[in-house]
């Protein structure tokens, strides 16, 4: 066991964590712990763009955009946090323009800016040009940004070490957050991290499905730690599916496109958009664009031998838009599909994309321990965190401002609630006995199960159970399955007994977040019994503001992978805008 | 090549249903484990696989269904994170971005693929290999932009044309497929590497920038860009499709005539 002391421990480098990282890095001592390289994170990803009422090329406001956002999110979105995030999208963009990230630019010099799903001028008037973009390679040009601007502040970073737990010292007034335990890949030896404040910035758990635009390392490491500790997830059962993945492989086509004017086409070429949202058609937010793709595909009007997806066309937009503005997602479509948007249209259909719901915090990311309370010392940040401002359903471009926004404002507040502690507060006992108990476990001999079986068979039952649409029985049989599978982790055999790069032993891990988190889902998904957002229940189609206009809070019951779930909530914040039924 | 014995590894029990349409496919793989290998060796497994199936998929069905042991780093599956570089029928490749059906010839059901680590950094176990000298150099070139006196409230300025000057070394995604190809880093290890001078290019040739000058000092260094002969591995192996040659060209032809 090795023992290392810094103000701040961040987990995770990706946007948010590199964002923080930064910040605090050029205020305290900070080490950046990461399960990946910095630059192989799943914010390089994203695509589109990074929504910001700069203005550069029409009429514009950060109003009409913390408008669009709570509308977006189907009115579950924390309304003071939505403001912040808008108002500071502004010097967010601005930020990583002088950090040197090249975006692309109008005829004047400036900041271009593309039209994105659900973001409008004036209130819903119609699609305004808000989103900031570097092609099709927004998340791509962010995370290296912001790895060059490590490299250039100096930050200290343990590349391949796996947080497995974090150390929360019991206080007379309630848990502090200590210090983090982690697993270097590179030799198996366990490291023990004493810090003054943690900030997690782990990203999402998409593998919980079968189809999805995440990484194969997004297994939400971060939320399942803090979950296994006691403290609350928020808002689980909210997960968003991208209308536009690549048909049966669920790779990302970016919204960008359709903000291009691309535009979605069932088996006899009609643009079925025009029909579910007539105002902004094919740029309606992303719940009611994958739902609109979903039903025509249930009701026979889905494209391709299986009548099974929908038809993405670009060939109006010319070669030209395509290879300069959409590069990288045309020659997804030529190489992984042997499709060519320049000449034909693009299968594609919903893929389980972001978790709107996390760990939840304040404005500061600080991270709660209850309704009212934080954890000192303990800090989120982007898709790990709930802050909330996605509610029931992200808009396109928020989750790259949310990691800029949040991810800066958690690096800042971690190192500065460091900074004003004079010396480290112990560390519990024994403070990786349980991360050595854990690892022993995994390798020992208990049984036969394979890993990739219990994954297989999770993805399964999630993409057929709990995606899209939803139902009282769906959502039982999810839970049965996720149970049995829960039994079944129990007996999992890894083949690797070795200490050196044992990815083996890591996937196990991995899997016992995920089956932890795709419990959480389902559960929140069953009691929620109201369609909201990125939640759709077809036995209860509406939303129902008089029972369900609230946030809901996981927390973990006992020990063990099969202890219970105790379900609570907590009311959203409400500053100026009124739920209004939501109509595009 | 000092590989030896060639041996065929056994199952981690029952095999998943074989899909409709599926070809054999012998995968080589060059395994060394420090931990218990004195040195390095083949192992072959035969598997099933689809034509539309990418190398990627090949390894995890191994991993997941044969060998547990076998080891290689991989995230995103679609040519984005650059985690899965490696020699792939003697060529560097992301293996998330070759589908089987390129490495297949008309009408095969059977055909053999050779996989590697890349070459010229450490081997650590099997197909992972030790980045930290790659990212050295990388971080060496100053890779972020230098700019002197007071920012400007807003964004800089750049023109669309100044804007497209440096798009295409933008497009790096560090997984090092490039220098690993190049037959001066093989033997020179100590070469800066194509990957660390397109991130260099990236930035001298951004008309923000205001650090072109410390760069081209480096890259001027007896380990810089006058090592490069040209060889064109290092654009071949790309799988963004950088004009990497023709980058280290345009920063030696900086060094020689204007100092940008």
């Amino acid at each position: 066991m090795q023992f290392h002391k810094y103000d701040v421990v961040i987990i995770g480098a990706g946007g948010a964590g590199m964002r923080a990282a930064i910040e605090s890095g050029q205020r305290a001592r900070t080490a950046v712990l990461t399960k990946l390289y910095p630059t192989r994170s799943h914010t390089g990803a994203a695509q589109g763009g990074m929504c910001a009422a700069l203005a550069n090329v029409e009429e514009d406001n950060w109003e009409w955009h913390t408008f669009d956002t709570i509308k977006g999110g189907d009115y579950l979105v924390d309304q003071d946090a939505a403001e912040i995030m808008a108002k500071e999208a502004i010097d967010a963009v601005l930020d990583l323009e002088k950090m040197g990230l090249p975006f692309n630019r109008t005829p004047e010099g400036k900041i271009d800016q593309r039209r994105f799903g659900g973001h409008t001028r004036n209130h819903g008037e119609a699609a305004v040009r808000r989103a900031c973009y570097a092609a099709d390679r927004t998340g791509h040009m962010i995370l290296q940004t912001l790895y060059q601007n490590c490299v250039k502040h100096g930050i200290e970073f343990f590349n391949e070490f796996y947080v497995l737990d974090i150390c929360l010292t019991e206080t007379e007034n309630g848990p502090v957050c200590t210090g983090a335990v982690a697993y270097e890949l590179a030799t198996g030896e366990i490291h023990v991290f004493q810090a003054k404040s943690v900030v997690f910035a782990t990203g999402g758990f998409g593998k919980v499905f079968k189809t999805t635009s995440n990484a194969h390392t997004l297994t939400g490491d971060g939320m399942g730690i803090v979950f296994r500790k006691g403290l609350p997830l928020e808002d689980m059962e909210f997960y968003q599916f991208h209308p536009t993945g690549l048909a049966g492989l669920g790779i990302l086509l970016t919204e960008g496109a359709r903000g291009e004017g691309a535009i979605l086409r069932n088996a006899s070429g009609e643009r079925f958009m025009e029909r579910y949202a007539p105002t902004i058609k094919d740029l309606a937010p992303r719940d009611i664009v994958a739902r609109s793709m979903a039903l025509e595909v249930l009701e026979g009007r889905g494209a391709g031998p299986n009548k099974d997806y929908v038809l993405l066309d670009c060939t109006h937009l010319g070669a030209e838009v395509l290879e300069t503005k959409l590069p990288d997602i045309t020659e997804f479509a030529r190489t992984y599909l042997a499709v060519d948007p320049v000449h034909e249209p693009v299968p594609v259909y919903p893929t389980a994309h972001y978790a709107m719901g996390g760990i939840p915090t304040n404005i500061h990311g600080e991270v709660l321990r209850d309704n009212d309370n934080v954890v000192p010392g303990l800090y989120a940040a982007g898709e790990c965190a709930c802050v909330s401002v996605h509610g029931a359903n992200r808009l396109g471009t928020n989750s790259l401002l949310d990691i800029n926004v949040f991810g800066r404002r958690a690096g800042i507040a971690a190192a500065e609630y460091a900074l004003s502690r004079e010396s480290h507060v112990d560390l519990p006992e024994n403070p990786a006995a349980a991360v050595e108990a854990q690892v022993a476990l995994a390798l020992s001999e208990h049984g036969q199960e394979r890993v990739a079986d219990i994954r297989t068979e999770l993805q399964a039952t999630m993409d057929a159970n709990a995606s899209v649409y939803r139902t009282e029985d769906t959502l039982k049989q999810a839970l049965h399955d996720v149970q049995a599978l829960k039994d079944r982790y129990a007996h999992i055999s890894v083949q690797d007994k070795g200490k050196r790069f044992n990815t083996d032993l890591l996937e196990a891990v991995e899997l016992g977040f995920l089956l932890e988190l795709a419990e959480v889902l389902v559960v929140g998904a069953l009691a929620r019994k109201e369609s909201r957002g990125g939640h759709a229940r077809e036995d209860y189609p509406n939303r129902d503001d008089t029972n369900f206009m609230r946030h809901s809070m996981f927390y973990k019951q006992g020990e063990g992978l099969s202890a219970d779930i105790r379900l609570d909530y907590k009311p959203v914040t409400f500053t100026r805008y009124k739920p209004m039924e939501r109509k595009y | 090549m000092t590989a030896t014995a060639e041996t065929t590894a056994g199952s981690r029990g029952s095999q998943p249903p074989v899909p409709d349409g599926a070809v054999t496919v012998t995968v080589k793989i060059r395994r060394f484990n420090p931990e218990v290998d004195d040195e390095p060796r083949w192992d072959s497994f035969d598997i099933p696989a689809l034509p539309s199936d990418r190398v990627l998929n090949l390894l995890h069905h191994i991993k997941w269904y044969v060998d547990g042991t076998l080891t290689f780093r991989r995230s995103c599956a679609h040519g984005i994170c650059g985690s899965d570089a490696m020699r792939i029928n003697g060529v560097n490749r992301l293996a998330c971005k070759v589908l089987l059906k390129d490495l297949l010839l008309k009408g095969d059901k059977q055909t053999t693929i050779t996989i590697e680590p890349i070459k010229g950094l450490p081997v650590n176990k099997d197909l992972l290999v030790d980045m930290e000298p790659f990212f050295e150099a990388f971080r060496a070139v100053k890779p972020y932009l230098v700019t002197y006196g007071n920012e400007p409230t807003r964004e800089r300025i750049q023109s669309v044309a100044d804007r497209e000057r440096f798009d295409d070394t933008t497009k790096c995604i560090l997984c090092a497929c490039c220098t690993t190809s190049c037959p001066v880093y093989w033997t020179e290890g100590s070469y800066f590497g194509p990957a660390a001078i397109v991130n260099a290019h990236r930035f001298i040739f951004d008309s923000r920038d205001e650090g072109a000058e410390e760069r081209l000092d480096i890259l001027n260094d007896i380990d810089g860009v006058w090592r490069c002969r040209t060889t064109f591995n290092c654009t071949d192996a790309c799988p963004r499709g950088i004009q990497v040659t023709k980058a280290i060209q345009e920063v030696k032809r900086a060094l020689l005539f204007k100092r940008v």
